[in-house]
């Protein structure tokens, strides 16, 4: 199998799985107890606080365990936003963010705040100009780093100057940037980030939300003290203990990962070109994480060319599934202005850690048979036997 | 029953249809058990997101997990695969301009016709699929000419033979049907046997899309439909007034139960004239029809038969076959019946038996009328 669909999650690193063990067999107390036990495992997750807040650029003392991405957007968004309460009940989340954003935002409108969308141009770039423009009372601003279809970098710092400039504050989703280009809080001026372990070589179910000291942010789950006040729930020890790990492996290969990840994705995407020149490649204009290609093949359904391609032992991502699983035209793709008759051909290539240049290569070849196949699906009812 | 073209000691490679429902699912996991490839897949026809949430539907939400329970107990992939667009365009609009021009429609053979014998087939290739298998009750076979051959299940109680008339003769080269010679318990009890969690699903009665069988209320509510609502006049054989009716839409050919009339004889629909937005009503022996006309017909048979041809047809889905001639068949067919038959429905088909094969069918144009 070849898998190509790293910014879904990406294998844990052997040396994440070792250090997880050996805290599942070591540290069985309540990192909360007061005992020399539960001060071991203390230790270890503050270990990995240091870890993580290394990768972004932020203190120790400004992370937070969370369960993951969805639960890092939900405390970022809506704690920042209920902190500033007073100032306003409107918040404005770019038209590119993950669900897990725009699911926040769903809870933000349940308690009567309104949501704006900030719209991007046609490289899936947010048009930060329109912040300045945003009603007075508007307090928070989401932008994600990098986004999770196109890999398209968005501009969080201008939009975080932007932001402050009029007294609203910035939410960062970093969860499929980190780990893959630099991270850092203070230069991007972001007021929240979030970051996710099972995207950078980390188990699933382990996340951490960064809050900028004297920001004003409230937390979402309370009654008891863990994490400073910040996250109720004993915290998932050995899912942490290998995100850390996870974090300063990821730092540590990042240049030299970074530069080897483009050059393959470079040679998929002259395989893609070869194989269909007629390719449209999202967000090829725009700065990109290096392992990310989101392409649309004219007539070749992502429903069937996923199909085809996995039969072919090839895995992809077709973007957007609905409840059902069926594939959906991406709104990611429908903010950018991709047309629905394009959008719901695109298909999302994310190369990895374990991803290599025979990788790249066979599924090069495999691409071709599998584009020839799905478009003879796709060809309009009429014209089949 | 399983054949492998190539012939070189792999498995064979299926294509699975998956509706959700037992009958379906157990058929995958029969190929599966006896060490076919499979790929199952489940066609999203509808958005579920708004249609009435029944454990008697087939396509619900609920149904595609049942179906994906499946495909993860044998062991198989399964995917969802979007054909909203093939669904209302092919099955749904006909279904309703069926409606609206007072015939009475039989959707799920169009079903079968585009979309599991016409979108899926064409998906076979896509993913290297030998065959594509589903859970209709019915049997393919080849006989020593070449030909092949749709034919009755051996469970008469279940033969699904009638829905599949409009499948493209080609496809039956290409297509298996693992239940066509079990009956359903034995359907149910492979079901349990295999660790199923659908294997005692209630069974699905009504069409897929309306599960409360109120199609003139779908047709309404979730389509935006006007046409065929219209009050008008219920007419007798003499075309005199004898009532009003509700809109055409809530009427078929053979309906006696909700008419709101009153005579000295029960009154049953004996046509419906959506020109004149008339229901044309009478008592039963006026529901009677030497014969019948078809639009197109979809032959399963290499060669259309000969004008004269002794056949049994079906008019209905439960409608037990009757003696027929065949007087003329081509592009669309007549036949006599040796005798008459009541509520011939233009819209349902007209499918034609020769023994347990099926020959062919169509959609029914018009009743023959008496002679005079």
């Amino acid at each position: 199998m070849i898998y190509l669909d790293h910014n879904a999650s990406t294998p844990v690193r052997p040396e994440v799985r070792e250090a997880m063990d050996a805290a599942l067999g070591d540290l069985h107390a309540n990192p909360s107890s007061l005992h020399r036990e539960g001060q071991r495992a203390r230790a270890a997750i503050e270990r990995a606080r240091e870890q993580i807040a290394a990768l972004v650029g932020a203190r120790p003392d400004e992370v937070a365990f969370a369960s993951g991405g969805t639960e890092g957007d939900h405390a970022g968004l809506v704690g920042l936003a209920w902190a500033a309460e007073s100032r306003g009940r409107r918040v404005a989340i770019s038209a590119v963010e993950h669900h897990a954003v725009h699911g926040a935002g769903d809870v933000l409108h349940r308690l009567g705040y309104t949501i704006e969308h900030l719209a991007v141009d046609g490289e899936g770039r947010v048009l930060t100009d329109a912040i300045a423009a945003l009603p007075a009372d508007t307090t928070v601003v989401a932008l994600m780093l990098a986004n999770n279809e196109t890999g398209v970098i968005e501009p969080v710092a201008a939009a975080a100057a932007a932001a402050h400039a009029r007294g609203a504050r910035l939410h960062c989703d970093a969860v499929q940037a980190a780990g893959k280009v630099p991270v850092d809080m203070a230069s991007l001026g972001a007021d929240t980030l979030v970051i996710s372990a099972h995207k950078l070589g980390g188990p699933k179910g382990v996340g951490a939300l960064i809050v900028r000291r004297d920001t004003p942010w409230e937390p979402l789950f309370r009654g008891s003290g863990h994490e400073r006040g910040r996250r109720g729930g004993t915290e998932n020890l050995a899912g942490i203990v290998g995100f850390g790990i996870a974090a300063e492996l990821a730092m540590r290969d990042l240049a030299a990962e970074s530069v080897r990840l483009a050059g393959l994705r470079d040679r998929l995407e002259a395989a893609l070109r070869r194989a269909a020149p007629d390719a449209v490649i999202h967000g090829a204009a725009a700065p990109r994480l290096p392992n990310t290609t989101n392409v649309s093949i004219p007539g070749a359904r992502s429903d069937h060319l996923l199909m085809a391609l996995d039969a072919r032992g090839i895995a992809v991502s077709a973007g957007a599934a609905c409840a059902s699983g069926a594939v959906e035209p991406s709104p990611v793709l429908s903010a950018m202005g991709v047309p629905r008759a394009l959008a719901v051909c695109a298909l999302r290539f994310s190369l990895g850690r374990t991803t290599t240049a025979a990788d790249v290569e066979r599924a090069g070849a495999g691409l071709t048979e599998a584009i020839h196949a799905a478009r003879a699906v796709t060809a309009p009812a009429g014209a089949r036997p | 029953m399983i054949r492998d073209p190539r012939g070189e000691g792999r498995p064979l490679k299926v294509l699975a249809a998956m509706s959700g429902g037992v009958d379906s699912g157990v058929a995958a996991a029969l190929l599966a058990e006896r060490g076919c490839d499979v790929t199952g897949v489940t066609l999203k026809l509808w958005c579920y997101g708004s249609s009435p949430v029944s454990p008697r539907a087939c396509c619900t939400l609920d149904a595609i997990d049942d179906a994906r329970g499946v495909a993860r107990r044998m062991g198989f992939p399964h995917y969802v695969v979007d054909a909203e667009d093939v669904f209302r365009e092919r099955v749904l609009q006909p279904f309703l301009d069926d409606y609206a021009n007072g015939r009475t429609p039989y959707p799920c053979a169009l079903c079968n016709q585009h979309l599991k014998f016409g979108d899926l087939v064409s998906r076979m290739d896509a993913i290297g699929a030998e065959v594509l298998a589903t859970g209709h009750y019915a049997r393919v076979s080849r006989d020593e000419t070449g030909e092949w051959r749709l034919e009755r299940a051996l469970d008469p109680a279940k033969d699904q033979s009638y829905s599949l008339a409009l499948m493209p003769y080609a496809a039956l080269a290409r297509v298996v049907f693992p239940l066509g010679t079990l009956v359903k318990d034995e359907v149910r009890a492979h079901g349990r046997r295999l660790d199923l969690t659908l294997w005692d699903k209630p069974e699905s009665q009504d069409l897929c899309f309306v599960p409360d069988g109120d199609y003139a209320g779908f047709a309404a509510d979730k389509l935006g439909e006007t046409r065929g609502t219209r009050e008008g006049a219920f007419v007798d054989g003499g075309g005199r007034e004898v009532g009003r009716h509700r809109g055409i839409f809530h009427y078929t050919v053979g309906q006696r139960r909700g008419l709101g009339l009153s005579g000295p004889q029960p009154l049953y629909v004996i046509g419906i004239d959506a020109a004149r937005n008339a229901v044309q009503v009478g008592p039963r022996e006026s529901l009677g029809s030497p014969g019948l006309e078809t639009d197109s017909v979809n032959w399963l048979m290499s060669r259309p038969p000969e004008p004269g041809t002794r056949v049994e047809v079906r008019i209905r889905s439960h409608h037990v076959p009757a003696a027929a001639t065949l007087e003329a068949a081509g592009a669309s067919a007549r036949v006599r019946f040796d005798e008459p038959q009541a509520a011939v429905a233009p819209g349902q088909l007209a499918v034609f038996y020769a023994g347990d094969r099926v020959l062919g069918g169509g959609p029914i144009a018009r009743a023959l009328q008496p002679a005079a």
